[in-house]
């Protein structure tokens, strides 16, 4: 008889890792609509650049390690990681500028590491922050929010065009602002209250940001229903965000931003549920993840605070991933029938 | 209704239960031949009671148990047994055991058998007795010997008995029936355990999914005198494991490692129960159980109650099996089943389903993709283990991390792979990883086994060595000490030439002649102090003790001027080496020259010619020298031999004294004779003659004396030096077996766990370990009171010689019958019954040669694990068995001269030790 002789179990959940990539990616739809709503054309145009740069990349690295090729990129995570990255960009980087962060993120974080899976840092994480760092000023230019269909806003081929060249940002005025974290950090002399009459982006644009934050809210929610990740990780950032900037803006509200600021002006909300989740790099115990969450939320105020960067998810995330690793071995949970959770190398109890 | 508590983690597979529900339990295939494995449960193989060709009733025993874990086999139809050997059975392994077929006659015929009457009369150890004699062994799973896990002993109080009917694997439906339609016998069954273990509380457990069952059970258990709880738990996987189930029923956890008795609990299965009843109530053995036929390559699936040992193709054919739908069949629930390949295999204890899966639903998985670290898998397991973090490290083969990572408490129940989205078969890792974990254990376990063994060899040579070393020293002390005395003897005697005490001195090692003038000097100090407590206490032998002071002054100023000598560099002039051998040969020089001596003074006598004057005097300064030579030697030998100053006497050391006995016996007797010749001569030397073979005498009961001494276990008392060493020894072995012993009881447990079909044979091999190791602690024991018995092996002679007369005898009357065909086929007769007989002949003496080659094997193995090389050994033996007969050869060949005699014989002598001993090792291994 030919009969299938394997190991048990003989049946399987219908879910697979693209299942849950693609459901990644569904849940990023209301960030990228409200940050094309709000912003223009160019997110869009980075997203669908960045996914055909990734899908490219991923392609010609695994064709270079031997592996076949479809299989890999059909688990999505290319596409993910790019998607991102190109969330997180300004609206209207340069083409190289998402070029190089793909690269980073998927030849470099990723591959070089290993492939999915062994990477110990974020891809898309590592990509920011290299940016960052390499192109501070390309990386802070955001175009004020407007809305999509006012006057003054881009078309998709002006916006083509400023993306891949064709008119230089610069000339534009429109492109110079900055972000409001950006803004409040880099206000001058002016006291928070003054700074948030003052400051275009602070008056009349931080409406935008919410916005985005709410979708990457709605985003998260969703994924959170269908079981791609747990809560624990995203509660943790938040309320380890949330209750240093209470204090310290109850303390002094001149010099401190009100949580709610913290919460959702910049990538806060981005950073809880579809860059701190990312399972690879994360925490693996329950009791890891709330470390490991709280680690990024402090670490994101701290920096945000007392830091020279205006915004600081892709530093804490990558901080945090270092460490994920340690708090693994000091997390584990407590197995059935043994009193004590084992904890360390050796396991000591 | 009790409360329900939870455990972490769980799936929720498809249920598909519905289709095997449609009908009631049917009864099953009335089978043509059922097959029997005398193992289909936990622990040892039953043993087979019936031979081929014997007629057995349905319900008879047909194997009894193999042991305390075992269980006993009845026959599940009547018939003719037709046969019994390996055969294939439904393991996940695919391997063979050994089982009994029995063809059915279609009789029905029952063994008379009777239930108890009450079984509340007995007492729970006779009522484990008789369930144990029922074969019952639980259903749900494993197959755990029912009656052990009844009778669980003083140092566990039970005071809750779960019954498992959570049945919360998919498809699987037999328990849900059998409560459906048995609940009352369930219900009995359960007042049998209660008798048994008196617990306060009694749980069923049952999940939500089967509404009619839990009211049947609540009916039944309705009014009833235990206190039956039937509790509802949700429906999720895995909470009919017993370790969850409890969990969700009392809160409790069983320890990792332990059992539920460990926290007071006892978990039997449903379907237990019911066997349980039936034994008790109308003394049926566990013949036959409920079967659940399902899949969707069956037309008509549903349980069936089907004899044991019915091959699966039956069951098959009875549910119509669609054949050429037919993808994957599975041997219990999907998560924790197996697969096989094969539908002649038989239904055993333990099948509780088959699933005839087609294609599409069960398709084959999907290649795995990496891991994405999902914590999917985490959330799902039941145990809560990190299952993603022991897949990374079973796969980069970091056991330790995985072990520390409480991989043993894995109860292999899939949830993890079936979550997985990356469709990574977890569990197979996890699998592998115990199997090379266990693997690495026992070869660590080798390892410090051969090390210690090493080690305690080590330190024997070493004690060897040290004790060689110290009887030379003696040796050298002893001459120094003879050359003294017989210097003093011998001063009057001016003009004899004799040999000086610096001439003859072996003066070679400074150090050896300082150890020895200190040792001479304790025993002196000793002697003393022995002698001033004599003189005080007015003991008898004050005299005696006085002469041994003397002695011992003299010996230890000869000692001390020795070692003066020695120091002086002047002395230190290269003297010859004299040892013990020397000194044999310089005696029996001087007794040749003494002979010549005699024979020229007869020789001039008889002719009356020559110089007898100067013959005479030649003659007696000959005597002089041969008797100091002589002196020399014994004195040298006596020291050696002396019982009192060895300080440890091995089997070698006892063997060698055996020697020096027969040895001297030799002489006395030697001596006699040339005495008599002498006297018969009238000899003048005959005096002197006298005086030598009296000395002989002595010196032969001397040498009797510290053999009986060594060998004798009472006097040796006195002595505990002697047996340290031995002790020791015995020690290592008893060790060396207890760590076989636990090695294999642990490898055995593992087998069992891993329902491995090598466990029968480890539980065979562990018992014989232990019966030697029960050997060599008697050895040991009897050791103890400081008994120098030589050196018993306590293992057990394993037949290999017999067996290999065997197959010799079997070659030649293969080899005879060969001949006797091939000259019946020339001179042209009947040929057939010889080719019939040859054939014959040909499978016994293969038989014969088989069994004899894994004997062998087995011997080799043995022999490597202890670090001997058999081979070798062999081949050492061998040459040393051909040393002894060439030497006695050479021996035979030599008449004369007497010294050459005498060198060839202790050739001999050591090339006969030499052989022994290999032969005694070998023999250890034969
Ligand atoms: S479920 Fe599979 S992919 Fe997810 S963490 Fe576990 S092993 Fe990795
Ligand atoms: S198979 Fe082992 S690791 Fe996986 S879920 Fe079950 S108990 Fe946990």
């Amino acid at each position: 008889m030919a009969l299938i002789r394997v190991t048990s179990p003989h049946v399987h959940k219908a879910n697979r890792t693209a299942d849950v990539m693609r459901l990644v990616l569904l849940a990023t739809l209301p960030a990228l609509l409200a940050m094309t709503f709000f912003f223009g054309w160019g997110t869009l145009i980075n997203v669908i650049w960045a996914s055909l740069l990734a899908v490219g990349m991923e392609a010609a690295i695994i064709r270079l390690r031997k592996r076949p090729v479809m299989f890999y990129l059909r688990d999505y995570s290319a596409v993910v990681t790019a998607i991102l990255l190109a969330l997180a960009l300004p609206p209207f980087a340069p083409w190289w500028l998402t070029l190089v962060g793909v690269f980073v993120a998927i030849v470099i974080a990723k591959h070089l590491y290993g492939g999915l899976g062994q990477n110990p840092f974020n891809p898309a994480m590592v990509a920011y922050a290299l940016l960052l760092v390499s192109f501070p000023v390309m990386m802070t230019r955001w175009n004020m929010p407007t809305v999509l269909l006012d006057n003054g806003a881009l078309g998709l081929f002006d916006s083509i065009a400023v993306i891949f060249g064709g008119l230089e940002p610069a000339q534009i005025d429109q492109f110079t602002g900055a972000t409001p974290l950006d803004a409040f950090k880099h206000r001058g002399g002016l006291t928070s209250e003054e700074a948030w009459r003052q400051i275009d982006v602070l008056a009349n644009g931080i409406g935008a940001w919410h916005a985005v934050s709410a979708a990457y809210v709605m985003g998260g929610i969703f994924l959170l229903n269908r079981k791609v990740f747990t809560w624990h990780i995203p509660l943790a950032m938040l309320a380890a965000m949330t209750v240093p900037s209470i204090l310290l803006f109850g303390f002094d509200p001149d010099s401190y931003a009100d949580p709610f600021f913290h919460l959702t002006a910049g990538g806060t909300m981005m950073g809880a549920f579809f860059i701190a989740t990312d399972p690879v790099t994360a925490a693996s115990s329950n009791k890891g993840k709330l470390f490991y969450g709280a680690g990024i939320g402090l670490l994101i105020f701290v920096i945000r605070s007392w830091g020279n960067y205006p915004d600081a998810v892709a530093f804490a995330v990558l901080l945090m991933n270092l460490a994920a690793p340690f708090i693994d071995l000091y997390t584990q949970p407590r197995s059935y029938g043994h009193t004590q959770a084992k904890r360390g190398l050796k396991g000591d109890s | 209704m009790g409360k329900v508590f939870a455990f972490h983690g769980g799936i929720h597979p498809p249920q598909n239960k519905q289709q095997s529900t449609g009908l009631a339990i049917q009864p099953g295939p009335v089978p043509k031949t059922v097959r029997l494995p005398v193992q289909q449960h936990i622990g040892a193989p039953a043993q087979p009671l019936v031979t081929v060709g014997q007629r057995v009733l349905k319900g008879q025993l047909i194997a009894e148990p193999g042991g305390r874990l075992s269980v006993a086999i009845h026959a599940s139809v009547s018939g003719t047994v037709t046969a019994v050997g390996m055969m294939q059975v439904a393991h996940s392994s695919g391997m063979d055991a050994l089982c009994i077929e029995i063809e059915n006659d279609r009789l029905d015929e029952w063994v008379p058998h009777a239930g108890l009457e009450d079984f509340r009369s007995l007492n729970s150890n006779d009522l484990a007795d008789f369930i144990r004699g029922k074969g019952v062994a639980g259903m749900g799973g494993a197959g755990f010997p029912t009656d052990v896990k009844l009778h669980v002993g003083d140092h566990h109080i039970i005071n809750t008995l779960v019954i498992n009917a959570a049945e919360c694997e998919p498809y699987i439906t037999a328990d849900d029936m059998l409560m459906r339609e048995r609940a009352d016998q369930v219900i009995a069954g359960i007042g049998v355990i209660c008798h048994m273990l008196k617990p306060s509380h009694v749980m069923i457990g049952i999940e939500d999914n089967k509404p009619q069952a839990i009211r049947a059970l609540q009916q039944a258990a309705l009014g009833n005198r235990h206190n039956i709880d039937v509790v509802v738990v949700p429906t999720k996987y895995p909470s009919g494991g017993e370790k969850q189930l409890i969990k969700l029923l009392t809160g409790v956890e069983v320890p990792s490692g332990g059992i539920p008795a460990d926290v007071g609990i006892v978990c039997q299965n449903v379907g237990t129960a019911v066997a349980i009843h039936r034994a008790v109530a109308h003394g049926e053995p566990l013949i036959s159980r409920v079967v659940t036929m399902t899949g969707d390559a069956l037309a008509r699936p549903h349980n069936m109650e089907v004899a044991i040992g019915t091959p699966f193709v039956d069951l098959l054919d009875q549910a119509n099996l669609k054949e050429n739908q037919l993808a994957r069949l599975v041997v219990g629930g999907p998560m924790m089943g197996f697969t096989v390949n094969d539908d002649e295999l038989p239904i055993t204890k333990t099948t509780n389903c088959l699933i005839a899966a087609t294609w599409e639903e069960m398709p084959e998985a999907n290649p795995a993709q990496s891991c994405i670290r999902c914590g999917q898998c985490e959330q799902a397991c039941p145990v809560e283990l990190l299952p993603q973090q022991l897949h990374w490290f079973a796969k980069g083969r970091e056991f330790d991390k995985a072990k520390n990572h409480n991989l043993f408490d894995c109860i292999e129940c899939g949830a993890c792979s079936y979550v997985c989205p990356s469709e990574i078969p977890l569990v197979q890792y996890y699998r592998f990883a115990k199997a090379e974990i266990r693997k690495e254990e026992a070869e660590t376990r080798k390892a410090d086994h051969a090390k210690k063994r090493f080690e305690a060899r080590v330190a024997r040579q070493e004690a060897e060595v040290a004790e060689k070393e110290a009887r030379r020293k003696q040796r050298a002390e002893a001459a120094v000490k003879a050359q003294a005395v017989k210097k003093d003897k011998l001063e009057a005697d001016a003009a004899k030439p004799a040999v000086t005490a610096d001439a003859a001195a072996p003066v070679t090692d400074i150090k050896a002649l300082k150890t020895a003038a200190a040792v001479t000097r304790t025993k002196l100090r000793q002697v003393e102090k022995a002698l001033k407590n004599a003189e005080n206490k007015g003991l008898e032998g004050v005299e005696t003790l006085t002469q041994t002071v003397a002695t011992l002054q003299t010996k230890a100023d000869a000692a001390q001027q020795a070692y003066d000598e020695a120091l002086n560099p002047a002395a230190a002039a290269p003297a010859p080496v004299l040892d013990l051998k020397q000194l044999k040969t310089n005696a029996a020089v001087a007794r040749t020259k003494l002979r010549q001596a005699e024979k020229a003074l007869a020789k001039a006598q008889d002719s009356g010619e020559g110089d007898i004057a100067a013959l005479q005097a030649r003659l007696t300064e000959q005597q002089a020298k041969t008797e100091l030579a002589q002196a020399a030697y014994d004195t040298a030998e006596s020291g050696e031999a002396a019982p009192a100053v060895a300080p440890a006497i091995s089997a070698e050391q006892l063997a060698e004294l055996k020697a020096d006995w027969d040895a001297a016996q030799a002489k006395v007797a030697k001596a006699q004779a040339a005495l008599d010749t002498a006297i018969a001569n009238e000899s003048p030397a005959a005096e002197k003659m006298k005086a030598g073979v009296a000395k002989l005498q002595a010196k032969a009961d001397e040498a009797k004396k510290a053999y009986d001494d060594a060998a004798s276990p009472v006097t040796a008392a006195a002595a505990p030096a002697i047996s340290a060493e031995q002790l020791a020894e015995l020690q290592a072995d008893v060790d060396g077996m207890t760590a076989k012993v636990s090695k294999a009881q642990a490898a055995l447990d593992t087998a069992i766990a891993n329902e491995s079909p090598a466990a029968e044979k480890m539980t065979a091999g562990v018992a014989k370990l232990q019966a030697r190791l029960d050997e060599a602690v008697q050895a040991l024991q009897a050791a103890g009171g400081a008994v120098a018995e030589p050196v018993v092996e306590p293992e057990p002679e394993l037949d290999l010689k017999a067996l290999k007369q065997q197959v010799s005898i079997m070659r030649t009357k293969l080899r005879k019958v060969e001949k006797a065909v091939e000259a019946a086929e020339e001179s042209g007769e009947d040929t057939s019954e010889l080719v019939a007989d040859q054939a014959q002949l040909q499978q016994r003496f293969e038989a014969a040669k088989a069994q004899f080659d894994a004997e062998e094997a087995a011997l080799v193995a043995r022999a490597a694990e202890e670090g001997v090389d058999l081979k070798q050994l062999k081949i050492d033996a061998a040459m040393a068995r051909a040393a002894v007969t060439k030497a006695e050869r050479a021996l035979a060949k030599v008449t004369e001269p007497d010294d050459q005699q005498e060198k060839l014989a202790q050739a001999l002598e050591a090339a006969k030790q030499k052989a022994e001993q290999l032969n005694s090792t070998l023999s250890r291994f034969e």
